[in-house]
């Protein structure tokens, strides 16, 4: 009998998820969000250099207008999503100690999530007028 | 050479990126009242708030052309060892003329110069 090509298992194979059971998620919203992050950067820059110097009822009624608002929603969501993800390797990768990287792996999610939704607040006031 | 340090620098820019959206939050939220625009117009204003918004303005562009030069390597192209050095070089000259370039419209901009 041959010797096996590989150490892996059928059924590890088959299901193609990995060490960390996650399979190739981490890896593709990873790649996806930083593909979104390029033009969204680049148009929150453009929409912050319009900005600058001008007073806050300017800036308050620009950043609320719908194609703005718009915009920075999505840069908001696509960043916070790409840094957890980015903290996270980060993390795994330096701390290896099984308590303290799960602490480190909550907080992570909960400071992404605090600060995409508090942003998501902040652009949603000014569309509103709340 | 410094292929090796630009890959460290990525991850470092993302880490500094990571606790820059803080500033972005803060901007975002501030920017619905005048006092509270006025109190972030102060810190932007202030030395150390240009230190840091100059900071993370080059940290985010770096990163950015950083992860171009990541999905470029994903579709398996750009890994000669010339073009590797190449691109790090592409990567930390840009982003600083960038950087650069915006601060100086943003001087401008602001008339203090």
């Amino acid at each position: 009998m041959a010797a096996p090509l590989h150490m892996r298992t059928p059924l590890g194979r088959v299901l193609g998820r990995g060490a960390a059971k996650s399979g190739t998620e981490h890896f593709w919203h990873q790649r996806l969000t930083a593909v979104a992050n390029v033009p969204l950067t680049i148009a929150a820059i453009a929409i912050l250099i319009t900005l600058v110097g001008r007073n806050q009822a300017a800036v308050a009624q620009i950043l609320g207008s719908p194609t703005v608002a718009i915009i920075m929603l999505l840069f908001v969501v696509s960043i916070t999503i790409h840094m957890r993800l980015g903290m996270a390797v980060i993390i795994e990768d330096y701390v290896h100690d099984d308590s303290t990287k799960l602490t480190l792996l909550i907080a992570n999610t909960f400071f992404s999530i605090a600060v995409g939704l508090a942003s998501v607040y902040g652009i949603l006031k000014l569309s509103f007028g709340l | 050479m410094l292929t090796m340090m630009m890959s460290i620098v990525h991850r470092i820019t993302g880490f500094g990126n990571y606790f820059g959206t803080l500033l972005v939050a803060w901007w975002l939220i501030a920017a619905a009242s005048p006092n509270a625009y006025g109190r972030f117009q102060w810190f932007a204003s202030s030395w150390i708030g240009r230190l840091i918004l100059f900071g993370y303005t080059w940290s985010v562009i770096h990163h950015m052309l950083g992860g171009i030069r990541h999905l470029i390597w994903d579709t398996g192209r750009g890994f000669g060892p010339k073009e590797r050095e190449w691109l790090a070089a592409a990567n930390l000259i840009a982003s600083i003329a960038i950087t650069l370039v915006l601060w100086i419209f943003i001087m401008l901009t602001m008339g203090v110069a």
